[in-house]
């Protein structure tokens, strides 16, 4: 994929839309940052490259126009779903879909190259990352420095588009691998879990960001998390409000969540929050055969029912 | 957690549908059926209301046991509001072993309003084994 073929088509969907949402440089070379563009001239700023980490249609369900919008592979499953729930008008969205083999995690690039200030970063075609740092240059592997949903990826070429930029990818990890952290974490004994968790939550500082950063929480200003009517948590800071909030986004994305990882990305506190709700999805695909984001016409599992459900037993008590 | 009195009472929240199982719960006090007393009731519209949240939050904030109970399947007064809550307590159930919370102190079933010594049972099966299961403390061990 070139630069000049993605600029082009951006510059002719700009023709039918108001505004076009894609990446541009940000503070420093390993951040990029959301751009909104207008006019013909802010095309030249737009890029694309392993930087570009932000799942760009969270913005959608609140803009009123006709947006046109850069989605990755898992960035497109939002657009799905939001279709599914009805949040979004097809019509007024336009989708440039690039195919993509990957993009980093600042936090474990950073980490790295041991903290040390990066000045330049090129990315090379075979997946080679070369940094330049106030200590030194270094060449590094991406797929090291990976999110953990890059490399169990099913999907990185987008499920939904009206114009693909380059050529499409096939997902070459196998699909067992996608819920293999999950199961192996679920044989743990429950005192252990348990305490995982508290010692994982006890370090939220509950700043919501996992919150704001998801695509499908449009709650927005009515978030059960800060009512008072209901008063569902309090402002105490314990870890057992701090876990309560964690189950309520948790429970309010079963069989929703599009597991773009946004949550995970934004922590300012490495908590894996993504967890929880990739255990819903592992348990909506094997009681209703249905994955979030993928056909526009499913209907998520907890907006529906069946009489007979083939998979629901009756449970005894004990 | 061995050294449990048996004797000493437990905390264990049930949340009933209006139209089946509290009726039932009523058959039972009615017909004078002995039952446990560790249960305490919530009466809501249908078990269709029951927030799986609501079963989170009574088990984080000192229940030891929750038991759901609604009109059977095809019974439900609202048509169709048991089928949603049994998708979502599913869900749950599969959820709080996950999260290291014993599933056995969640209990979901659905009972009649004719069914007074099926719930007297369930009472009595579930309270055991809350019993056996001993107090949730959900604090961090140091």
């Amino acid at each position: 994929m070139s630069m000049e073929m993605l600029r082009e088509v951006v510059k002719k969907v700009l023709n039918e839309v108001d505004v076009v949402i894609g990446y541009t440089e940000g503070f420093d070379k390993i951040h990029a940052t959301p751009l909104f563009i207008n006019t013909h001239e802010q095309v030249e700023k737009l890029i694309w490259s392993p930087i570009c980490v932000h799942n760009l249609t969270t913005y959608l369900p609140s803009l009123k126009k006709k947006v046109g919008v850069i989605v990755k592979g898992c960035d497109s499953r939002t657009l799905v779903q939001y279709m599914q729930e009805g949040l979004i008008n097809r019509e007024n969205i336009k989708i440039i879909g690039i195919p993509c083999s990957g993009v980093i995690s600042v936090k474990r690039l950073i980490k790295a190259v041991d903290h040390a200030n990066i000045e330049d970063i090129s990315f090379e075609k075979d997946g080679k990352i070369n940094v330049k740092t106030e200590k030194g240059d270094k060449t590094i592997m991406l797929s090291d420095v990976m999110p953990d949903k890059c490399k169990t990826c099913q999907y990185p070429t987008p499920v939904v588009y009206d114009h693909l930029v380059g050529e499409p990818i096939s997902s070459d990890k196998p699909k067992e691998s996608v819920y293999g952290d999950i199961v192996e974490f679920d044989k743990m004994t429950l005192g252990d879990k348990l305490n995982y968790w508290l010692k994982e939550f006890d370090r939220c500082i509950r700043c919501y960001a996992c919150r704001n950063a998801c695509p499908m929480c449009i709650c927005q200003d009515s978030c059960i998390a800060e009512t008072r009517e209901p008063h569902w948590i309090s402002q105490r800071l314990t870890t057992q409000e701090k876990l309560m909030f964690h189950m309520i986004h948790a429970v309010h994305l079963a069989g929703r969540c599009v597991e773009c990882g946004e949550c995970e990305r934004v922590c300012p506190m490495g908590i894996p929050v993504n967890k929880l709700k990739r255990k819903i999805n592992m348990d909506m695909k094997d009681l209703f055969d249905y994955e979030p984001g993928i056909n526009p016409d499913d209907k998520p599992p907890m907006y529906t029912f069946n009489v007979d459900e083939l998979k629901i037993k009756e449970h005894k008590i004990g | 957690m061995s050294g449990v009195d048996p004797k000493q009472e437990l905390r264990i929240v049930g949340f009933l549908c209006n139209w089946c199982s509290y009726g039932g719960a009523d058959t039972a006090g009615v017909s004078r059926f002995k039952q446990p007393t560790d249960l305490r009731i919530i009466r809501v519209p249908c078990s269709g209301r029951v927030d799986p949240l609501f079963v989170v939050k009574a088990l984080i904030n000192g229940a030891d046991g929750v038991l759901v109970s609604g009109c059977h399947p095809r019974d439900c007064h609202y048509s169709d509001g048991n089928f949603y809550a049994r998708r979502r307590l599913e869900m749950l159930k599969r959820l709080l072993s996950f999260l290291g919370i014993d599933n056995r102190r969640f209990h979901y079933t659905w009972i009649s309003a004719s069914e007074g010594a099926r719930w007297q049972q369930t009472v009595k099966d579930f309270t055991e084994v809350i019993h056996k299961l001993g107090p949730l403390n959900i604090k961090r061990e140091a």
